[in-house]
């Protein structure tokens, strides 16, 4: 008899497509099942709101500030890091334009300037990481801490009007519409997870943040770059955290130099929730962004059930908490 | 006859701890040379100095096929054609067979874009040719955590056959394994020497290293004790030098 014929049930399930591809992608299809779930809570919770149109534009015009970050935390937190000091260089590459913006009086030059101060907060993250080995959890909690004190300083605590970039191109290009609908805010959010799932799944420097993440070590014996590794991850956070901070801005018109503090939560929830492990070396960028529209989503719940804002707190902190005890718990009987 | 690598004069200090001391150390073309010593000797030192992880104190000097190499760095040797099997693997756990394979070394074209299909395609052809897994379980997809001490080493050792060295090193590949297992990895041993490449074998046990190897050099304390060629000394010659180098750090040589 043929071994085929006695072979079980799971043996040969375990062939079967459908089989390999949920072991392929089970973070990526247990987000998606998580969204599901939660989006036909809000639909029979709420199926006036959720049925009409208002409330996706809504998600797409708010979840892409903190999503726009979560996106590169991924891969920071892939290579084992952290990265707590976004709030801040949000706020610090805005700090850039609000200095350029008023020198030059040219708001592509203090675009500009946003972005580059964004790129050296990541680079000084990475320096302080990478280069003097102080572990990224405190190197980060300090520099969140410098630059919003850099932040109050310059600006003295004055908030500044951005009124006169309504009528402009980069107002239009960063958070007009697309097609009358598509708030251009979401556009950007999926071209940045692209290109970055891109960089992540399809080119060298994202095999070696996988391989840094997973075992430091063995990237090294193998010839991976780890410091450079981690280093660009900090910098395109950083450059990342100030674009989403400028989009933050311009989408609300004004910048506020306490801006990025009500970013922290979600943002972590984000990459958490997505799957991507505290521990390194696994995560994806479809689970961050599917994640980031879950927490978005949440947000908008809790405001239609009348809670106040206290509850967002209690619940994305929960969230957190979850997911990295599922995460611990499963690295755990895998091990 | 003209050496793929030569050492002179290498030392490597950590800290306050002497792991190599003056070390004199050559690999001959097609030469098989097995290294020996107790744990601590400073084995696994050189290998990681010959494979540019470690840098040697100023003063030592590496060659390459008689071309003076400064400032190895891993990439660069393994450029140069030197892969290793690591005593401690150097594999990646949650990461795919593939991605282990490919570790450190990705097919990718100049810009740095992977080509993940040939990669794929590679390890299984690998799969099932050199490291021989025969379990429909296993893809080229599957993470190498569940794999046992054997098919972890099947993957070490396929990885640093694949690219081709010309010198391979092999620092204690028979650690953990079966029977089956270690006339497995001797025979890849014994391929190396037959495909006219170079290797060197570091085992504890020297019933393996010495049916496979053309020369023994033995290391002792950070310092080469002595060295012979094979065809000069029996194994039982060998066994009875090995006690008196554990006793006076000196073995006898005949030249
Ligand atoms: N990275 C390191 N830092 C400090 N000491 C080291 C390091 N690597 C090896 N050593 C020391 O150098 C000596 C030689 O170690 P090693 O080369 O691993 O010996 P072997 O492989 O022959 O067992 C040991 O005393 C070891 O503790
Ligand atoms: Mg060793």
């Amino acid at each position: 008899m043929s071994s085929a014929h006695e072979a079980p049930l799971s043996r040969r399930a375990e062939r079967s497509p459908f089989f390999r591809w949920a072991r392929t992608y089970p973070l990526q299809i247990g987000i998606v099942m998580v969204a599901v779930v939660i989006w036909v809570l809000f639909l029979i919770g709420s199926p006036r709101t959720f049925l009409s149109g208002d409330i996706y534009v809504s998600f797409m015009t708010t979840t892409p500030y903190f999503a726009l970050i979560a996106i590169p935390l991924t891969l920071v937190v892939i290579t084992g890091e952290i990265d707590l000091s976004f709030p801040s260089v949000m706020a610090f590459g805005m700090t850039a334009f609000d200095v350029i913006f008023t020198w030059t009086g040219s708001y592509w030059l203090g675009f500009l300037a946003c972005l580059v101060a964004g790129l050296l907060a990541g680079y000084l993250n990475g320096v302080l990481v990478v280069r003097v080995g102080v572990p990224s959890l405190v190197a980060t909690i300090g520099t969140q801490f410098l630059w919003r004190g850099v932040v109050m300083v310059i600006t003295n605590g004055q908030g500044l009007g951005m009124t006169a970039l309504e009528p402009t191109g980069l107002h239009a290009v960063l958070v007009g519409k697309l097609a009358g609908f598509f708030p251009m805010q979401f556009v950007w959010t999926i071209l940045v997870a692209l290109v970055m799932w891109f960089f992540l799944n399809r080119h060298r420097f994202g095999a070696h943040v996988y391989l840094t993440g997973d075992n430091i070590e063995s990237a090294r014996l193998m010839g991976v770059n780890v410091g450079l590794t981690k280093t660009l991850t900090f910098a395109v956070a950083g450059l990342l955290s100030a674009f989403a901070g400028f989009v933050v801005s311009v989408g609300l018109l004004f910048f506020w130099p306490t801006m990025g503090d009500g970013y922290l939560l979600n943002t972590l929830a984000s990459v958490f929730l997505g799957g991507t492990s505290v521990f390194g070396g696994t995560g994806t960028i479809f689970g961050t962004v599917v994640a980031s529209f879950i927490i978005g989503a949440i947000n908008a719940g809790i405001v239609a059930a009348g809670l106040t804002s206290f509850w967002t707190q209690l619940i994305y902190g929960l969230i957190i908490v979850l997911s990295v005890s599922i995460q611990t718990l499963l690295a755990k009987r895998l091990t | 006859m003209s050496n793929v690598l030569t050492l002179k004069n290498v030392s490597k200090t950590f800290g306050e701890v002497a792991a190599l001391h003056n070390v004199n150390f050559h690999v001959g073309d097609n030469e098989i040379v097995g290294l020996l010593g107790d744990n601590g000797a400073g084995k696994s030192t050189l290998v990681k100095i010959i494979t540019g992880y470690h840098q040697p104190n100023p003063g030592g000097e590496l060659f390459w096929k008689n071309e003076r190499v400064e400032r190895l760095t891993v990439p660069k040797a393994r450029d140069l054609g030197i892969e290793v099997v690591f005593q401690e693997r150097a594999l990646a756990d949650k990461q795919s067979l593939w991605r282990n394979i490919f570790m450190g070394r990705e097919l990718s074209d100049r810009l740095g874009l992977l080509d993940v299909a040939k990669m794929r395609s590679e390890t299984r052809r690998l799969m099932n040719t050199a490291m021989g897994f025969t379990s429909s379980a296993v893809t080229a997809e599957s993470t190498v955590k569940t794999f046992s001490g054997g098919e972890r080493q099947g993957v070490a050792i396929t990885r640093a056959l694949y690219f081709q060295a010309e010198l391979v090193i092999l620092d204690e590949p028979t650690m953990g394994l079966s029977l089956s297992e270690t006339r497995k990895c001797l025979e890849f041993v014994e391929g190396i020497k037959k495909a006219g490449k170079a290797a060197i074998f570091i085992d504890h046990n020297i019933f393996h290293v010495y049916p496979v190897v053309d020369r023994i050099v033995v290391l002792d304390r950070g310092t080469i004790a002595g060295q012979f060629m094979k065809n000069e000394l029996s194994l039982q010659e060998l066994i009875d030098r090995l006690y008196v180098v554990a006793q006076t750090g000196h073995l006898e040589s005949k030249n």
